[in-house]
């Protein structure tokens, strides 16, 4: 059997038109479909489908065969880790664009704040560290982020290390390019030991006679370019979370009397006076309200209590729980996996029965404390980046996951074993304010909002 | 049942120990006879110390074990110390700024992650480090000390390779190459890639295939260099004052232009230390270092000994016991151990090696054995000279501590 790891997501649409220009016709591998699991016309061949990121680690880890994703991946994984067994077999011809280090046009040049120390934001978190040390730079924090990282520069970062189709689209955003990384297309990647091993013809012959064609793509969108206003010291810093959380928390908000206009497309204007808003993902608040980039967030306890697994002492807590955006983080199993318990699982682990645990999750923080609190040991973590229920059972055992209803849980015969947390939306702060005059305004806000829940019982 | 290490990692086992101990205590005896004071910085440092320019070179600070710390919210990055002079100068410069010249060792271990897996990741040194004196007798006293260690420990042939790293940068200079090229270039000679030497062309290039073996060497070079590269004279004149020492002290040693590996953050000499081919050392001067890392205009030098191939090298034979007898004492049980228990603390106060046997299936390697019993309120015990097969009695442990005595 021949496994092969395709990508959700910016190249999944012009992936499947050109493997069906291969010959290879995929069922169910579409954006609105659910099934991680495509069916497939080559009784050989088993294809599950990933988060872009997941397939060089699922590749390098042997799960699977071959894999497509874009390069920027692959030299993600291997910046950090050179060692890692992949080989990449050949560029396709779609789903080009290039990894930049770039700069706000507003902010100041490198030059000046090289000895201050060097704010990067990226989703690349190697390759911004290999980015820092291959410019010399004497002082340097990077800020990994889930997403978003073009909206950071100029006051909550100084370089983003991100991906843009050209400098001009750079430009458009108000970016400037300092350095061009990588020129990244989607990349057929295989393991190093199918290679070496296993015969893959069947599957490599139809990409290497495939015609060199070209796909229809979605486009690189990164949003319109937001003008600095004069920084205030005045103005209490709100960041407000994009994703599933953000129907919630703008209704949420409205009745506070907080219209925020542009919320949906990521670019609250005008403001509301007194506030400068910044939409981010609800995974990277507690990090950046921990290094005072914003006054106030609201995010989900799942993930203040993952960022503070990782970081217990840092400066951010919880102050107001919102009631909406509720999910309770469990621990999942496939379903005929004879266990009720946590416990079980360690006494499957100390028969023998289960070698080296491989616990998969998002909350890869929770999940090593669970593991560790639990004597799961020896065990592997599995980071992932979402579409986490698609690893088991083939890929993991267990899984740190959210759920809500768990019907999702259930449509992929999966069960909870164990209950690690009742998360719901919240407000998180700095345990520093920067000023009296600010810190009245902050809890003058979050007051606000407390009075709200009491009145509208917001859930 | 054999429960896998991390790759690059290894015990060291009791004999390897001796060994590791054994350079520790030479290496430690020297340096204290010499003046020079112990110090131990930290396993974790801040990866920014060592990642501005001139500190390591680009390819060892892509293999630098660095990660976030608890506490690393602020996204600054810690590293396992991957070397020990920088360490060492930022130690210098939060305590002994403007105290004149310090002299520092240290035996500590550094971590460098290295891609088969065969060799070491972490890895054990001594190193010695002279700060606030730019003379070139400080670097020959460095020099001399280690080979002063390497001589006790009775390992050898010793061979050094000198050079300067003022005169590779002035050739360089002198060639053309740019501010930026010439870092680059370096890094790639330090690195051991030597080719870029290659592009120093013209009258120059003939003598970076020369290994000199006298001070007359040095003297070649000056009246051939400094009419192309003026600024090499005082770089020429360090390098012979060092080749002058070393052929007093009757060490062989090996000039060329270009040097065998080192440290980006070296400015002046640099050296290392070879037995029979391989390279148990290694130091050089490297006066921007403490002004790079802002504590102002101290010059200074030092090396390390690797002390991985310094055990792999050491002789098994030629070096003595600091005990004076091994002595295995074995008590009848009850009173009779509760009693050898009191004797083994006597005699290892007066300097013996006292084991107790607790049940050895075969016992340790030993001189005496001392049995112990208890009768009738009376301890016996009864010594078996291994040395000599002769057998005596006593009845207190002063009788015992006498024996001994007498027959040492």
């Amino acid at each position: 059997m021949l496994k092969l790891a395709l990508p959700k997501g910016r190249l999944q649409s012009a992936t499947a038109a050109w493997l069906a220009c291969l010959g290879m016709e995929l069922g169910e591998y579409n954006e609105n479909s659910r099934s991680y699991r495509p069916q497939v016309n080559h009784p050989y061949l088993q294809v599950k489908v990933f988060q872009e990121r997941d397939i060089p680690i699922q590749l390098a880890v042997g799960n699977y065969d071959l894999g497509i994703c874009g390069l920027e991946w692959v030299e993600e994984l291997l910046s950090k880790y050179p060692n890692s067994p992949l080989v990449k077999l050949r560029e396709l011809d779609y789903g080009q664009h290039h990894l930049y280090a770039a700069t706000s046009e507003w902010g100041p040049p490198l030059d000046k704040i090289r000895e201050r120390g060097v704010r990067i934001v990226s989703e690349y978190a190697n390759l911004a560290e290999a980015w820092a040390l291959s410019q010399r730079l004497p002082r340097f924090q990077i800020y990994p982020v889930w997403g978003a990282a073009e909206v950071y520069p100029p006051e909550n970062a100084d370089v983003a290390i991100m991906a843009a189709t050209s400098e001009e689209q750079l430009k458009t955003q108000g970016l400037l390019p300092l350095t061009h990384i990588l020129n990244a297309k989607a990349t057929l990647v295989a393991n190093k030991s199918s290679m070496e091993s296993k015969n893959l013809g069947r599957l490599l012959a139809p990409f290497n006679q495939g015609p060199r064609l070209q796909v229809e793509e979605t486009p690189l969108s990164i949003p319109p370019p937001e003008p600095l206003e004069v920084e205030d010291d005045e103005l209490v810093r709100l960041a407000l979370p994009n994703g599933h959380q953000q129907g919630p928390t703008a209704q949420f908000l409205s009745h506070i009397g907080l219209e925020i206009k542009g919320y949906a497309e990521h670019h609250p204007r005008p403001t509301p006076p007194g506030l400068k808003i910044k939409v981010i993902r609800p995974q990277d608040m507690p990090l950046q309200v921990a290094n005072g980039h914003f006054d106030l967030a609201i995010t989900g306890q799942d993930w203040l209590w993952d960022y503070l697994c990782c970081f217990p002492s840092s400066p951010v807590r919880d102050v107001l729980t919102l009631g909406f955006g509720k999910v309770r983080v469990v621990a999942v199993v496939v379903e005929d996996l004879p266990v009720k318990t946590g416990d079980d699982i360690r006494a499957l682990i100390q028969r023998g029965e289960i070698s080296h645990l491989r616990v998969a999750s998002e909350y890869v923080h929770i999940a090593d404390k669970y593991a560790r609190d639990n004597h799961l040991a020896p065990y592997k973590l599995i980071p992932t980046w979402g579409a986490s229920e698609a690893f088991l059972p083939e890929d993991a055992d267990l899984l740190i996951e959210n759920t809500q209803t768990g019907a999702t849980l259930a449509q992929h015969r999966l069960k909870i074993v164990d209950i690690l947390l009742e998360s719901s939306a919240c407000v998180i702060v700095n345990t520093n304010p920067p000023s009296r005059e600010r810190e009245a305004k902050i809890d003058q806000l979050v007051e606000q909002m407390e009075k709200a829940i009491k009145s509208f019982g917001a859930h | 049942m054999k429960i896998p290490l991390c790759r690059g990692s290894k015990d060291l086992l009791p004999e390897e120990m001796a060994k590791f101990r054994r350079i520790e205590a030479v290496f430690r005896t020297i340096c204290l006879s010499s003046g020079y004071d112990e110090i131990r910085t930290p396993t974790l440092e801040y990866l920014h110390l060592f990642t501005a320019a001139g500190t390591l070179t680009p390819n060892m600070l892509n293999r630098v074990y660095s990660f976030l710390d608890w506490d690393g919210w602020s996204g600054e990055r810690v590293v396992l110390r991957p070397e020990g002079t920088i360490p060492a100068a930022r130690l210098y410069v939060d305590n002994f700024q403007n105290q004149g010249i310090m002299k520092f060792f240290y035996v500590e271990n550094t971590f460098i992650f290295e891609a088969t897996g065969q060799e070491d990741r972490e890895r054990w040194q001594c190193g010695a480090e002279l700060l606030g004196s730019n003379w070139p007798e400080a670097d020959g006293e460095l020099i001399l000390l280690a080979l002063d260690v390497l001589e006790q420990l009775g390992i050898g042939p010793k061979e050094i390779k000198l050079s300067h790293a003022g005169i590779v940068r002035a050739l360089l200079e002198a060639a053309g190459f740019k501010a930026e090229e010439q870092v680059k270039a370096w890094d790639e000679i330090l690195d051991g890639n030597l080719k870029v030497l290659n592009k120093i062309q013209s009258q120059i290039s003939p003598l970076l295939q020369l290994k000199g073996t006298t001070p007359a060497f040095v003297d070649n070079l000056k009246a051939l260099l400094t009419k192309a590269a003026p600024n090499t004279e005082p770089d020429l004149d360090h390098l012979a004052t060092i080749a002058n020492l070393l052929t007093k002290r009757e060490c062989p040693y090996e000039i060329t232009v270009a040097p065998d590996r080192g440290f980006e953050y070296y400015t002046g000499v640099i050296f290392s230390l070879f037995v029979g081919g391989q390279r148990v050392g290694g130091g050089g001067r490297y006066d921007n270092l403490i002004p790079l890392i802002g504590g102002g205009n101290i010059p200074a030098s030092g090396f390390a000994l690797y002390m991985d191939h310094l055990t792999e090298l050491l002789p098994t034979e030629g070096w003595s016991s600091p005990f004076r007898q091994r002595v295995l004492l074995k008590g009848s049980p009850g009173v009779g151990l509760q009693l050898s228990f009191q004797l083994a603390s006597q005699l290892r106060q007066a300097g013996y090696l006292a084991q107790l046997d607790l049940g050895y299936v075969s016992p340790p390697p030993h001189r005496w054995l001392v049995t112990v019993e208890a009768r009738d309120g009376t301890a016996y015990f009864r010594l078996a000279d291994a040395l000599s097969d002769q057998a005596f009695q006593a009845t207190d442990s002063a009788e015992v501590l006498r024996i001994l005595e007498g027959s040492s």
